[in-house]
């Protein structure tokens, strides 16, 4: 069965970016346009993965972060958190709160793709 | 009319309050909860000057004077009014010095003088004793009206021998309680918590009394004072007594030395200084004082005229004797409770007065009359004698007992021939003998002990001639020939005329006579010599005590010392127990953990000093303390000397504190100035950051684009078309991203570039109007325009307006609706500046959002529908409105659209400068 892979993103050019690449990859793909929708369909849809952008509008990407990972009822969801603020604090502190991987943008196609395929692999 | 046992019983029984006041007081004072530390209390004290001479004698001095009374009020309000500085000076003085009385006061300024201070005293003693006969005569005249027995054979048990007077065992009795209340143990600095409270109470009871008969008076017995008054003038006898000019035949002249009479009592009178100067808990109290006590004179001097008019017009002239009309009134209208209320309050002020006066006066007696005359004898110098506390009690209680006594011999001797008043005037005559000596040893630094004592003695003595012994004469105890005809004969040698001074009555005349007197030798003998050290060291300490005072004071004293000695001189005339105690906490004060760690320096000399001062006075205590230590006395060049060194201390450490106030300041400068460069910094990060943002999203659209297009050739062609098209696009916003930081960042720093011109503003907007208006018609909006009909000019760069105004409507043009959206663009003139409105019927702004538009990267609008933006366009557009002076904002409620507006001045300053200005 295909995997589920939940694009969190307010900017409607890379979500179509990463909606065209996870599709291609063969997995389910649900999109969610704020930090609040993120936080809902994360609850609803147990996806196996969330591409999680920081700056979003309502809630961050942190405070989503933190929630999931407090929730245990959504301990397989797998996070990769994804910025745009490159500075070394900010990939501290999502890790801190418990993202499983970290990527700035830009970011390379290739290697999103392998990092989600090895994410989704390690269970 | 009452009887004798009831008045008796009534009295005793409001001594015991009285006394239960005081108890309750000191014990409050031991708690440390004190009840006096208020300046309400402080106020009340203070009206210990209204006495039995207030109560009973203003309305007699009414009654034959009319408004004659009244000088004795104006002076006190316009000493607390005017020199309140004067006595907020002695307090300080007092306070540092540990002064005690005014004896010790003149004594101490003057190089600690043994004679001055004996003097002093003997003037106190000698003016006090006619005025503590006027508060038993007060008494006992109020007893025998309020019983209605005549003079002789007054009280129950009296007669016409001395020892079965009644006013004797008054004087006794009140002997007993000043006793009670001022001398049953030794303080340091003679204040008495407990006598304090009573004597607040006792002037209230007094107030409330007179009011209280006042009003029975004025609406008891008449109708209102347009009642009593109208009736007066009817009477033209009575309405003399209300015109300024036939009161007093002394004129304007009497006014004046009666006005400065009562003004100088009401601060060097013995009782004043104790309860002005010697009690006073905080110096902040005298503020309030200045006006709550004058204020309390009023509320008593209201209804003394009312009195003196009704009971005249009742009695008529000549029957009842009007100082007793307080009483007399109410009992003719049958109000016995009334009048034993009157008495009280008649008790009230005389008792207050009597065991103030008395145990100031005892302090002076005994330590400045009896120590001094003590301590002269060899025997009592060696300490064979431990502990003197309570010699030193033994011979306060005795000097009470002994001035009332003396009180009483005034009363048996002179008190009947005199009304209250010229009693109480003959008594403040002599205080006003202290005036030239305090005034001048706290303002003038040339005078001298002798200076002080020609001075004191002068007046003293022309007092004595001029007013004392015509008293005396007039009482018919002395021969009253000398009055007529002067002195062995002598016609200028009258008392009463001297040198043929006539025309004054005779305190005016006794008053000239002596102050001049007074005046002329204080001043004369002391310029005629240098001031020793001592006197030097003295003046300094009392002219300078505020400048002076608090931080370390120079010490006058050289010589060596043992703690060993003072300790145990100070503990014979404190008690063992307490002097441990103070050492102790000086002690501690010096850093130093015991007593025998003290260094017997000048420093400690002068503590034990200051406590024995509180104790013994000051002149007592420096010979005390010269008698254990020895000492190098200082010449008046090496006091000089001290004091240059003093003051150049002072000026060094002044110089410092400016200095250091200079630095702090410049600290503080470099810190504000730091942390506005931090916050600078914080915002170019933040900057930096949002920046960086806001390319790397583009830029992370392009590249997930460009890689996904180069990796997989097969990507349909609808699709690849739409890829290219969102790469495009996105380059697109990342050239005006880079366009608009570096327009910001060049008109923040002052960079840009303005090329003003002359502008129609009408132009302007139509122009703008229609490069915009394709957006509109695409989206299927409407966009409307309102122009004046007359062109507006202004001076400005024509290209930044522009921007301004295609940012403002290119905005609308995002968040109206489709199909049914609706802008409008509106030019007005008002107030020499002109107006432009840009309003949409979108979503409107959220009021918490309202604010932050304006910052740099926020933009408006629901996120998932936000349009492109770059975040940058109404900061710029404010930025580049403000330079031209004028301002933009924006009005919006959820719902219901916006409305961005903006004036600019149409003379524009800030746009006047050269074209090409800053480039």
């Amino acid at each position: 069965m295909a995997k589920k892979i939940l694009i969190a993103d307010d900017e409607q050019n890379i979500v179509i970016s990463l909606e065209f690449l996870m599709k291609r990859e063969g997995y389910e793909v649900s999109v969610a346009n704020d930090g609040d929708e993120a936080a809902r369909r994360i609850r609803a849809e147990k996806p196996d993965l969330v591409l999680l952008d920081v700056m979003m509008p309502k809630k961050s990407g942190f405070e989503v972060c933190q929630e999931v990972k407090s929730n245990p009822e959504l301990q397989s969801v797998r996070i990769l958190m994804l910025t745009a603020k490159g500075r070394d604090t900010e990939v501290a502190k999502g890790l801190a709160l418990g993202a499983d991987a970290y990527m700035t943008k830009p970011f390379s196609t290739k290697e999103l793709v392998e990092r989600v395929r090895s994410m989704l692999a390690e269970r | 009319m009452l009887s004798g046992t009831v008045v008796v019983a009534a009295s005793f029984a409001y001594l015991l309050v009285l006394f239960a006041v005081a108890w309750y007081g000191d014990r409050r004072a031991e708690q440390g909860r004190s009840i006096i530390a208020n300046p309400w209390t402080y106020a009340m004290s203070l009206a210990v000057y209204c006495t039995a001479w207030t109560y009973f004698g203003s309305v007699g001095r009414a009654a034959s004077g009319g408004v004659w009374f009244l000088p004795i009020y104006l002076g006190p309000t316009l000493a607390m009014s005017l020199s309140w500085v004067v006595l907020l000076k002695m307090i300080r003085i007092s306070r540092t010095y540990r002064i005690t009385s005014i004896a010790d006061f003149i004594a101490s300024r003057y190089g600690k003088s043994h004679l001055l201070g004996g003097l002093v005293t003997i003037i106190a003693v000698v003016g006090m004793v006619p005025y503590i006969a006027l508060q038993l005569k007060a008494i006992s005249s109020g007893y025998s009206v309020l019983t209605g027995s005549d003079d002789s054979g007054v009280f129950p048990f009296a007669t016409a021998s001395w020892f079965n007077d009644g006013t004797l065992y008054v004087a006794l009795t009140l002997a007993l309680f000043t006793v009670l209340f001022g001398a049953r143990h030794l303080d340091a600095a003679e204040r008495h918590e407990g006598m304090v409270a009573a004597i607040a109470f006792e002037s209230v009871v007094k107030l409330l009394a007179f009011l209280v008969i006042g009003g029975f008076v004025t609406w008891g017995v008449y109708e209102g004072f347009d009642d009593i008054f109208a009736r007066a003038f009817a009477d033209p006898e009575l309405a003399a007594l209300l015109s300024l000019k036939t009161a007093s035949t002394a004129g304007y002249g009497g006014w004046f030395a009666m006005t400065l009479l009562a003004l100088l009592s009401v601060i060097f009178l013995p009782r004043q200084f104790q309860v002005t100067v010697v009690e006073n808990v905080n110096e902040q109290h005298l503020r309030r004082a200045t006006w709550l006590f004058p204020g309390y004179l009023l509320l008593i001097n209201i209804f003394v005229l009312p009195i003196a008019l009704g009971g005249l017009l009742y009695f008529g002239r000549g029957t009842v004797d009007p100082d007793t009309f307080v009483l007399s009134l109410p009992l003719a209208h049958g109000e016995r409770g009334l009048a034993l209320l009157a008495f009280i309050g008649g008790l009230s002020a005389a008792t207050g007065m009597v065991i103030v006066e008395t145990i100031a006066v005892s302090t002076m007696v005994c330590n400045d009359l009896v120590m001094p005359l003590l301590l002269s004898t060899e025997r009592f110098k060696r300490s064979d004698h431990p502990d003197l506390t309570g010699l030193l009690l033994g011979i306060r209680r005795g000097a009470i007992v002994v001035v009332l006594l003396l009180g009483y011999l005034y009363f048996r001797l002179a008190g009947e021939a005199y009304a209250l008043v010229s009693i109480g005037l003959i008594s403040f005559a002599a205080v006003a003998q202290f005036a030239p000596a305090m005034l001048g040893g706290m303002y003038w630094r040339g005078g001298t002990r002798e200076g002080a004592f020609a001075g004191l003695l002068a007046g003293f003595v022309v007092w004595a001639y001029t007013l004392m012994l015509p008293s005396v004469a007039k009482s018919g105890w002395l021969d009253r020939t000398f009055l007529d005809q002067g002195l062995f004969g002598q016609e200028f040698l009258r008392p009463e005329q001297l040198f043929g001074l006539a025309g004054l009555d005779s305190i005016s005349h006794a008053l000239f006579w002596s102050l001049t007197a007074n005046i002329a030798c204080y001043v004369l003998v002391s310029l005629a010599r240098v001031p020793t050290g001592q006197e030097a060291t003295q003046a300094t300490l009392f002219v300078d005590v505020f400048s002076r005072g608090q931080d370390a004071p120079a010490t006058f004293w050289r010589g060596s010392a043992q703690v060993q000695d003072l300790q145990p001189l100070v503990a014979r005339f404190l008690g063992a127990e307490r002097a441990r105690r103070m050492f102790e906490t000086y002690a501690r004060e010096r850093g130093v953990r015991s007593i025998a760690e003290l260094k017997p320096d000048a420093g400690l000399v002068q503590f034990a000093e200051t406590q024995l001062a509180g104790a013994i006075g000051s002149a007592s205590a420096r010979v005390m303390v010269s008698s254990v230590v020895q000492e190098e006395p200082l010449g008046l060049d090496e006091v000089m000397d001290i004091l240059d060194e003093a003051s150049q201390v002072r000026a060094y450490s002044h110089e410092l504190e400016e200095k250091s106030q200079a630095l702090e300041a410049a600290t503080g400068e470099l810190r504000a100035a730091n942390e506005r460069l931090k916050e600078l910094d914080r915002l170019k990060d933040d900057f930096m950051s949002s920046v960086t943002h806001e390319l790397r999203t583009p830029l992370t659209s392009i590249r997930a684009f460009s890689e996904m297009l180069l990796d997989d050739p097969k990507i349909d062609l609808k699709d690849r078309t739409r890829f290219l098209g969102i790469i495009v696009s996105e380059t697109e916003r990342l050239t005006r991203l880079v366009n608009q930081v570096l327009d910001m960042a060049k008109i923040e720093s002052g960079h840009a570039e303005w090329h003003n011109s002359d502008i129609d503003m009408r132009d302007l907007v139509g122009h703008a109007v229609e490069t915009t208006e394709q957006i509109f018609r695409d989206r299927g909006a409407v966009l409307e325009l309102d122009l004046p009909d007359h062109a507006l000019h202004l001076r400005a760069d024509r290209d930044r307006l522009l921007q301004v105004l295609l940012n403002l409507i290119s905005n609308a043009a995002k968040f109206v609706p489709n199909d049914t959206g609706v802008a409008r663009v509106r030019l007005t003139c008002e107030a020499g500046q002109l107006r432009v409105d840009v309003t949409d019927n979108g979503p409107g702004i959220a009021p918490e959002q309202l604010g932050v538009i304006f910052e740099k990267f926020r933009q408006g609008g629901d996120e998932r529908a936000r349009p492109q933006g770059t975040g940058l366009g109404l900061p710029i557009s404010r930025q580049i409105v403000e330079h031209f002076g004028g301002r933009l904002w924006v009005q919006s409620k959820p719902g219901e659209g916006a409305t961005f507006s903006f004036v600019l001045p149409l003379s524009p300053e800030a746009g006047d400068g050269p074209d090409h200005a800053m480039t």
